[in-house]
C-alpha cells in the first residue's frame, strides 16, 4: 500500500511530489529542496507562473515537463504581471459564471534576479493592485542559471563572476537589497523569510501566505552548491548557519507588524558560515570583521523594528 | 526523444499536455557516490526523505526510507542529515 | 436595430471591446491611445462592461498580464502606441509563439528619439516579424468592425494567434466619425464564446512555456509559421461571416478605381481616404489611375496583392516610416512580393507623414507626379520623400 503521508510528530506531510523526480537541478541544490517543500505546502489546486531561471530550465525542456500542477512561464521579469493576469482572469470568469467557484491558489515563483532586479517593477505593481497571490522568491543570491553573476541580492563580500574578488576588488561591495522590507513597504498582508533547513517553518509560511487574501511575499534562502561553492551535501547545515549567525533571520511581517521566529540569545560568529563557502574564500580578516559589523547592524535594525511594531 | 520529432509533432503553442512527463529522466546516472542505508540503525525519522532535493528517497513498504537509485544524484545530504548516521556513502562502481 | 452614431475612433474600438464582452483588459496610458482605456474604465465603472480592469504599471506588464489571463481562458484586450509597443516588444513575440489570442489596438505613433506623440507607422513596422495577425484601419467604422472581427479570428480554434488592429495616431484615433453600431444579438451571433482548449486548470495540469533546446526550437518555429500562414483561411472566412451578418465586407487588399489603371498608388491606414480624393480628381480628368490599400498586413496577402497589380505599369508605394539604411519598409516588402511576377509594374517608393506630419491632397498629387517622374527618369536622390524640407 502506498504511503499517503509521512508523520512528523503531529504533522502530516504529503508524499505527493508536485515537482516530478528526474529534474536537472544541480546535485544537492537547496533551491530544488525549497521548491519541493513549498509545493507540498501548496498542494495541487494551484496555478503557477514561474520566471526564467534555474527553476524553469531544470524542469521544462521541450517536450518534457517536471510539473504536475498547471504551470506557465513566459519571460524573466514579468512573473508578477503574469500571475496578476491569471488571478484577474480566474476571478472574472467565476464572476461571469464561466467557471465554477473553486479554491485555486495563484503562485508566482522567481529567483532573486527575477525578483529584486529585473522584475521588481512588475512585483511592485502586483502588490499595489492587491491581487490575491503568493510570490515566492527563491534566493540563491546571484544569477545562478546564467553562471553566477551578481544580483542585488548578492551579499556584501561574496565573489561572483561580474563582481569577482580580484587584486583590486573584494567582490560585492554593495549590501544585499532587503526585499522583505520592500515588500512590507507596500503594506501587503503577509511577508516572511524562510529557509529549507527549517522545513516546517517554511511550509507553514507558504501555506499561510497562500491562504491569506491579498498579496503575500515569501523570501526563501536557497543555498547553491555551485554558486556558493560548497560540497553538495551541506545545504541543510549552511541554511542553519545562515539563520544562527543572523545573516538570514527568520521573521514574518503582517501589515507592518513584526514577529521574529527565532531570536537566539547569542548569534554564532559569521565566520562559521562564511568559511564553508568558496565564494567568500578570498576575504581578509578585516573584511570578515566588516561583514560581522554589517550582520550585527542589520540584525539590530530588525530587532528594533520588531520591538517598535510587534505583532 | 526531442530530436526525433518533426514540426508536425509540435503542439499548439508548444504546450506540454502530459503532466510530469519528464520523470523518465534518469538522473541517477549523475552519481559518483551512492547512499547505503543501515536498517539496524535507522529510526525511521524521515528526515532523509523530507530533505532530499530530488525526492529520490521513497517510503518503503517496510516503513524504511530508501534512495531510488534511478533518480538519486548522490548529493549526500541524507548522509549528513541522518541523526543516527544510518546512511553512509559508497563509491559508485565503474561501469 | 443597428444605429448610426458619432464616435471618436478610439471610442469605437472601446465599443467593440464592450460588445465583444471582453473578460480582462490591461490598461496603461500613452498618447494617443489613452482614450481607449479611459473609455473602457468608464464602461466598467458604470457596469456597461463586466471585465477585470487591470491598471498595470507599464506596457510590458500590460501584455504580460494579458498572457496570464489568456492562459486561463479569458478573452483579453489591451491597447498601446509607439514607445509602449516598443517597451512590450519581447512580450509581443511571446504572445504569438505561445498562441494566446490577445487582441490589441495600436494607435500608430512615431518612435523616439526625438520624442513624438504624433502619428506614423514606425511602431507598426517594428513589430512586423512578431507573428501577430495585423490589419490597418482607414476610418472609425473599420476601427469598430476590425476590432470585433479580431476576436472572432484570433480565438478560432484553427487559428489561436493574437491580432493587432492599427489605427493612425490622432489622424484616426482622435477623429469623430459616423459609425454604425450593430445590435448586441448580431454580435453574439458573429462572435462565439471564447473556449481556449489549453486553459490552465488543476483538473488537467499542463505546462505552458517550456524552453526550446536547439534540438527542437527550429521545429517549433516552422510549426508556428505554417499555422500562421494557414490562419489566412479563417481571416477570409471571418470577413465573409462579418459581411453576411453586418453587411460590410472586408478584403485583404482594397481596390479603389483600379479598373484599367496604368498607375497605382499604394497606401495603408487613414491617409488612404485623403489619397482617394486625389484619385477621384485625377480619374475625373481622365487619368488611368487607381489606389490599392493594404488592409491585411500580416500574414502578408501575397495572392490578393499580386492579383490587384496585374496590368498596371507603375506602382507607387507610400510609406509612413523610414527603415534606416533600407528606405521604406512597405516599399521593400512590395518589391520583394512582386519580384517573381511576370509581368510586373515598376515599383517606386516615397516616404512621408512622419511624426504627425500631415499628408494633404497636394502632397499626394506630388507623390503621384514624382512617382511617374522616377519611373521614367530614375532617381538620383538617396531617399524619395514628400513634405520634408
Amino acid at each position: 500500500m502506498e504511503t499517503k503521508a509521512v508523520k512528523f510528530g503531529e504533522r502530516l506531510v504529503t508524499t505527493k511530489e508536485f515537482l516530478a523526480e528526474g529534474h536537472s537541478f544541480c546535485i544537492g541544490c537547496g533551491e530544488a529542496l525549497a521548491i519541493r517543500l513549498a509545493m507540498k505546502a501548496l498542494g495541487e489546486n494551484v496555478i503557477m507562473a514561474m520566471a526564467t531561471g534555474c527553476d524553469e530550465v531544470t524542469t521544462t525542456p521541450l517536450p518534457y515537463t517536471s510539473w504536475r500542477v498547471p504551470w506557465m512561464h513566459t519571460l524573466f521579469e514579468n512573473t508578477a504581471a503574469e500571475i496578476s493576469g491569471v488571478e484577474a482572469g480566474l476571478k472574472i470568469l467565476v464572476k461571469k459564471g464561466r467557471m465554477s467557484e473553486r479554491d485555486i491558489i495563484c503562485v508566482a515563483m522567481g529567483g532573486d534576479g527575477a525578483t529584486s532586479d529585473i522584475g521588481i517593477q512588475a512585483l511592485s505593481g502586483a502588490f499595489e493592485r492587491g491581487h490575491d497571490f503568493i510570490y515566492i522568491c527563491l534566493d540563491n543570491e546571484a544569477y545562478m542559471n546564467t553562471g553566477i553573476q551578481r544580483s542585488s541580492a548578492t551579499p556584501y563580500g561574496a565573489s561572483t563572476t561580474t563582481a569577482p574578488a580580484g587584486k583590486f576588488s573584494m567582490g560585492q561591495v554593495t549590501r544585499k537589497k532587503n526585499m522583505a522590507a520592500i515588500a512590507a513597504a507596500h503594506d501587503i498582508p503577509y511577508v516572511a523569510t524562510a529557509c529549507p533547513s527549517y522545513r516546517f517553518d517554511l511550509m507553514k509560511k507558504v501555506r499561510k501566505g497562500a491562504e491569506l487574501k491579498g498579496p503575500a511575499y515569501v523570501h526563501i534562502l536557497s543555498p547553491c552548491p555551485t554558486g556558493w561553492r560548497y560540497s553538495s551535501d551541506l545545504a541543510i547545515e549552511i541554511g542553519q548557519l545562515a539563520v544562527q549567525t543572523g545573516i538570514f533571520p527568520l521573521y514574518e511581517i503582517e501589515y507592518g507588524r513584526y514577529r521574529l521566529n527565532a531570536d537566539p540569545p547569542k548569534l554564532k560568529p559569521i565566520e562559521e558560515y562564511l568559511k564553508l563557502q568558496g565564494r567568500y574564500r578570498h576575504l581578509t580578516s578585516e573584511q570578515i570583521e566588516r561583514i560581522q559589523e554589517i550582520v550585527n547592524e542589520d540584525y539590530a535594525k530588525l530587532k528594533e523594528k520588531a520591538a517598535a511594531f510587534p505583532m | 526523444m526531442a530530436d526525433e520529432l518533426t514540426w508536425k509533432d509540435m503542439e499548439v503553442g508548444n504546450i506540454v499536455t502530459e503532466a510530469g512527463n519528464g520523470s523518465f529522466r534518469k538522473t541517477g546516472d549523475w552519481r559518483t557516490e551512492r547512499p547505503i542505508l543501515d536498517k539496524e540503525k535507522c529510526i525511521k525519522c524521515a528526515l532523509c526523505w523530507i530533505y532530499c532535493p530530488d525526492a529520490a528517497i521513497k517510503p518503503g513498504e517496510d516503513g524504511y526510507y530508501e534512495a531510488d537509485l534511478y533518480y538519486c544524484k548522490g548529493c549526500g545530504i541524507c548522509v549528513r542529515i541522518c541523526p543516527v548516521k544510518a546512511i553512509t556513502k559508497a563509491e559508485e562502481e565503474e561501469k | 436595430m443597428s444605429r448610426r452614431v458619432a464616435l471618436e475612433a478610439s471610442h469605437a474600438v472601446a465599443e467593440a471591446v464592450r460588445m465583444a464582452d471582453v473578460d480582462v483588459t490591461a490598461a496603461y496610458p500613452i498618447t494617443p491611445q489613452t482614450h481607449i482605456p479611459e473609455r473602457l474604465a468608464e464602461m466598467v465603472a458604470d457596469g456597461e462592461l463586466s471585465a477585470a480592469y487591470i491598471p498595470v504599471e507599464s506596457e510590458h506588464s500590460a501584455m504580460s498580464t494579458c498572457l496570464g489571463a489568456a492562459a486561463v481562458g479569458a478573452r483579453t484586450f489591451t491597447a498601446t502606441a509607439g514607445q509602449g509597443l516598443e517597451l512590450m516588444h519581447e512580450v509581443v513575440y511571446v504572445a504569438s509563439s505561445m498562441r494566446y489570442p490577445v487582441v490589441m489596438a495600436v494607435c500608430n505613433r512615431a518612435l523616439s528619439a526625438p520624442l513624438s506623440v504624433w502619428g506614423d507607422h514606425s511602431d507598426a513596422m517594428a513589430v512586423r516579424d512578431t507573428g501577430w495577425i495585423q490589419v490597418f484601419c482607414q476610418n472609425g467604422q473599420e476601427a469598430f468592425d476590425l476590432t470585433l472581427w479580431a476576436f472572432r479570428v484570433g480565438e478560432d480554434p484553427k487559428v489561436l494567434f493574437p491580432v493587432m488592429v492599427h489605427l493612425d495616431g490622432f489622424t484616426l484615433s482622435h477623429v469623430t466619425e459616423p459609425v454604425i453600431l450593430p445590435e448586441q444579438s448580431e454580435v453574439d451571433r458573429f462572435l462565439p464564446r471564447f473556449q481556449y482548449p489549453f486553459a490552465l486548470n488543476p483538473d488537467k495540469p499542463m505546462t505552458h512555456g517550456a524552453f526550446g533546446p536547439p534540438e527542437i526550437y527550429s521545429e517549433t518555429k516552422l510549426a508556428q509559421e505554417v499555422a500562421f500562414r494557414n490562419s489566412k483561411e479563417v481571416i477570409l472566412q471571418g470577413w465573409k461571416e462579418f459581411g453576411d451578418i453586418f453587411g460590410r465586407y472586408y478584403h485583404p487588399v482594397e481596390e479603389y478605381k483600379t479598373e484599367n489603371a496604368e498607375t497605382l498608388l499604394l497606401t495603408m491606414g487613414a491617409f488612404t481616404e485623403t489619397a482617394k480624393i486625389v484619385i477621384d480628381d485625377r480619374r475625373d480628368k481622365g487619368e488611368a489611375i487607381g489606389l490599392i490599400s493594404l488592409r491585411l498586413w500580416r500574414p502578408f496577402p501575397f495572392e490578393e496583392f499580386r492579383r490587384t497589380v496585374k496590368g498596371a505599369q507603375l506602382l507607387i508605394v507610400f510609406d509612413r516610416c523610414i527603415s534606416f539604411g533600407l528606405g521604406g519598409p512597405v516599399f521593400s516588402e512590395i518589391r520583394s512580393a512582386l519580384y517573381d511576377e511576370e509581368p510586373r509594374p515598376k515599383v517606386v517608393g516615397i516616404i512621408g507623414g512622419l511624426g504627425g506630419r500631415d499628408m494633404s491632397e497636394e502632397n499626394f498629387d506630388y507623390v503621384i507626379n514624382r512617382g511617374k517622374e522616377i519611373a521614367e527618369k530614375g532617381s538620383d536622390r538617396m531617399l524619395e520623400t514628400v513634405g520634408i524640407r
